[in-house]
């Protein structure tokens, strides 16, 4: 999956010992998932577990993760092969006790339903959706760990041996809670309890129980994880949970949940790009020597010009015009690239953006006296007027709408950026009008989220602008639209 | 050589004595920095209590602190040492009046006394017990950097005209970074890592309470938990402990009790320093139905 997996390193081990080789089992997968971890850093996680009983899971996992991940986006990716690695070592590894009990029944195979459970009987379904809205109602975690147990139990229909994906026991597990009628309960409660309750108050205590039922559903998967690890083996079980890191998730492509992390990942982002091309501008272009500020200077040294002094560099800034295609599957990386080109707007002497589908409309205002991006690329998505007749895009249609509109504002300083797969619906490519670009522009940058194997397959048309551009470049990925936009500013 | 710790359950408590709450993870980094001698990267969101942990390690262990405060165009000479120039001038030219001969005037100029010492230097010579604070590392260039990497992989200093200085101890060294640019591999590689993330509600009630003087507990309670329904926000700046502990002082400066929608919304600007997170903190503080889990 990516180049780590290629050069393993193999460790120093004692050979029998379990710890550690299951330590490099799952150094490895980390590996694989991406985690550059080095030789080094393998060793140093071997030295760390021998201080930190594994007993104590919380310390355990941070020592691993102080040695093995040094950088927060691969947190995430870190914890889910943790759990994976991790999730019910047996008595060989001195896990706790309500960890032994789990880990005799990975021995085995799962028992069937009823079989076993605290106290022996299961509890009928009443019975359990009691227990889980006290356990709600009261946040104690202990009793909410048992209620997922038993809640996958009873509902997930786990069988062994069956190929079926975690997500798939989740979603019948959740079902069969209705934990948003759990939800309001709980709120009908809260409303009755205190004569005295305003609405900020409940506001609060809603948080509070979306919260507790965001950790329930943890405890869900977790438990759903732990007995397909059981029955499948760590590492099967690991290598169907592999995701990509945020800087790989493929725009075009990602989940609701990606897309979730997607966002959140943009910030930190906008921010390093922010300071470094400050830092870029202030340093990396030395001005002309500053006579008169020299011999000033000197005046200290008794005329000895020791320090030089250089001119402030003023290197010009580009204008940046952003055309960008906002129909279907290409709409989130317009917004991912939008919201970069926004959020470093001050590296450049002017940002003009423009949006279309087959239709075209300049949304420069909408970004203008508001310092939240995320709101603005909102209101691009929800307000701008893109449509002309159909909906589909059409490259030549918009590409006439901007030439006719705003070529005149074109000039020698003008950066243009256009954003978009090239997929024209079989229209008109209407090359001619980048070409003329071209020649007015500084520069004329196509960026495509598609594989560049995709690229003049089917109706992508691509190749027609390709060679009237500066230069196209495949941008799938944060990573890929980080490095872009750095060689922009 | 002897640990400072007896184990992580004791990092945990001796910080907490000194008024760092944390949890038992992080005392866990803190407790192998020890055991495996190596310096901590600290990164996480601002006002976090990324320096602070330095501090209260310093505290907690009866160590001095010494602090480099990075910053960017920090070189050698103001990290490390460089010769007093203006003091050697001084020297060369009374004694050029004196008639000593160059040799001498040389081996003179070049010792103790014309040395100014710099953080790092100092750390390495110290003989008390320290604790080194490297504090926003991500702020220097990437030959400072280097020079960084070099002194935490030696501990050791060679000055040409005085020869090689070793520490006497390996210190507990903390760097800490905003993560504003990315460190080198080789830095990282050489460092644990620990990202302290906002502290969790309970926590933040913690830190709340040992830190503001006289604050009512569920008052204590009622700020950890708007925080915390703040946070939950997509917001460009979200709130930092600091601002927390601001904001609960100011509360009970202003002898509030109880948090309302009211008080919320005329004192929220001491969480928020932006205006639109600021104009959806209050819109969306005033519903009862929440954003999605
Ligand atoms: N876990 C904690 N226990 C006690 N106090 C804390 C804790 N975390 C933060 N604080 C308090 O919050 C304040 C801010 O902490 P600090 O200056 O260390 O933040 P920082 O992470 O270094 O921020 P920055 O990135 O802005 O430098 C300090 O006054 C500190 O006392
Ligand atoms: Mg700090």
């Amino acid at each position: 999956m990516t180049a780590y997996e290629t050069d393993l390193p193999t460790l120093p081990v004692e050979a029998g010992d379990p710890l550690l080789d299951l330590l490099n089992g799952f150094i490895a997968e980390l590996r694989a998932v991406g985690i550059p971890a080095s030789l080094t850093e393998n060793l140093d996680a071997m030295e760390a577990v021998k201080h930190v009983p594994i007993t104590d899971r919380e310390t355990f996992k941070y020592a691993l993760a102080a040695t093995l991940v040094k950088n927060q986006a691969h947190w995430k990716a870190f914890e889910t092969v943790f759990e994976v690695y991790f999730s019910l070592r047996g008595a060989q590894y001195e896990i706790a006790a309500d960890d032994l009990e789990e880990a005799d029944e990975a021995d085995g195979e799962i028992r069937a339903e009823g079989d076993r459970g605290s106290g022996g009987d299961m509890l009928s379904p009443e019975e359990l959706a009691e227990m889980l809205y006290r356990a709600l109602m009261r946040g104690d975690s202990e009793m909410l760990r048992a209620a997922a147990r038993e809640a996958v139990r009873r509902y997930a229909g786990m069988e062994p041996g069956r190929p079926v994906g975690g997500t798939y026991y989740l979603y019948r597990t959740l079902r069969n809670l209705d934990l948003e009628g759990v939800l309001e309960r709980l709120m009908d409660a809260e409303q009755h309890t205190d004569g005295d309750v305003d609405d900020f108050d409940l506001r609060l205590r809603r948080d509070e129980f979306e919260l507790r039922i965001a950790e329930l559903k943890r405890q869900i998967e977790a438990e759903i994880r732990r007995r397909l690890v059981a029955d499948r083996g760590v590492e099967a079980m690991a290598k169907t949970l592999r995701k990509p890191l945020p800087s790989d998730i493929d725009f075009m492509h990602a989940s609701r949940e990606e897309m979730a992390s997607l966002r959140k990942a943009i910030y930190p982002l906008t921010r390093k790009l922010a300071a470094r091309l400050v830092r870029k501008r202030r340093h990396g272009r030395a001005g002309p020597l500053d006579f008169r500020s020299t011999v000033r200077h000197s005046l200290s040294y008794g005329g000895v010009p020791v320090e030089p002094k250089f001119r402030h560099p003023r290197p010009h800034k580009p204008d940046i015009m952003v055309v960008a295609d906002v129909s279907g599957s290409v709409a989130a990386f317009a917004r991912f690239t939008l919201h970069l080109v926004y959020a470093i707007s001050s590296q450049f002497s002017k940002v003009r953006s423009f949006v279309f589908i087959d239709g075209l409309d300049e949304v420069t205002s909408f970004f203008e006296g508001t310092d939240d991006i995320a709101e603005a690329v909102h209101r691009v998505n929800t307000e701008a007027d893109v449509v002309w007749v159909d909906g589909h895009s059409d490259y030549g249609h918009a590409l006439g709408v901007f030439w006719d509109n705003y070529a005149d504002d074109v000039g020698p300083r003008t950066t243009v950026l256009i954003l978009g797969d090239a997929r024209n619906n079989y229209h008109a490519p209407e090359s001619w009008i980048i070409k003329a670009l071209q020649q007015k522009a500084r520069h004329v940058f196509w960026l495509n989220p598609e594989p560049r194997s995709y690229w003049d397959t089917g109706d992508s048309i691509v190749g027609e602008y390709a060679p009237h551009c500066d230069g196209v470049f495949e941008v799938r990925n944060l990573r890929q639209l980080e490095a872009f936009v750095d060689r922009l500013a | 050589m002897s640990h400072r710790f007896a184990d992580v359950a004791a990092v945990q408590q001796d910080l907490s004595k000194v008024e760092y709450l944390c949890d038992s993870g992080l005392a866990g980094v803190v407790y192998l920095a020890d055991r495996l001698d190596k310096p901590v990267l600290v990164e996480g969101p601002a006002g976090t209590g990324k320096t602070q942990l330095a501090k209260s390690v310093a505290e907690m262990t009866g160590s001095r602190l010494i602090r480099l405060q990075c910053y960017e165009g920090l070189d050698e000479a103001k990290a490390l040492y460089e010769w007093n120039y203006k003091k050697q001038l001084l020297r060369i030219q009374t004694e050029r009046d004196a008639d000593v001969g160059w040799d001498e005037v040389s081996d003179d100029i070049f010792s103790d006394e014309f040395l100014l010492t710099r953080p790092l230097l100092e750390a390495i010579r110290a003989v008390d017990p320290i604790v080194l604070l490297i504090d926003e590392v991500d702020r220097v260039e990437v030959e400072t950097e280097a020079l960084l990497l070099e002194i935490l992989s030696e501990y050791q200093v060679s000055i040409p005209e005085l020869g090689t200085m070793e520490a006497l101890q390996v210190p507990l060294v903390f760097l800490t970074s905003n993560n504003t640019r990315e460190l080198s591999e080789a830095l990282k590689r050489r460092c644990l890592y620990l990202h302290i993330d906002y502290p969790t509600m309970e926590r933040e009630k913690e830190i709340v309470l040992a830190k503001v003087p006289d604050i009512a507990e569920n008052l204590a309670d009622q700020v950890a938990r708007v925080v915390r329904s703040i946070r939950r926000l997509e917001l460009k700046k979200p709130p930092s402990v600091s601002e927390t502990l601001d904001w609960a002082r100011t509360l009970v400066l202003l002898g509030v009790q109880h948090i309302d929608a009211d008080v919320a919304a005329e004192t929220v600007n001491i969480l928020l320093k932006y205006q639109s997170d600021i104009a959806k903190a209050n819109k969306e503080l005033a519903t009862v139905e929440g954003i999605e889990p």
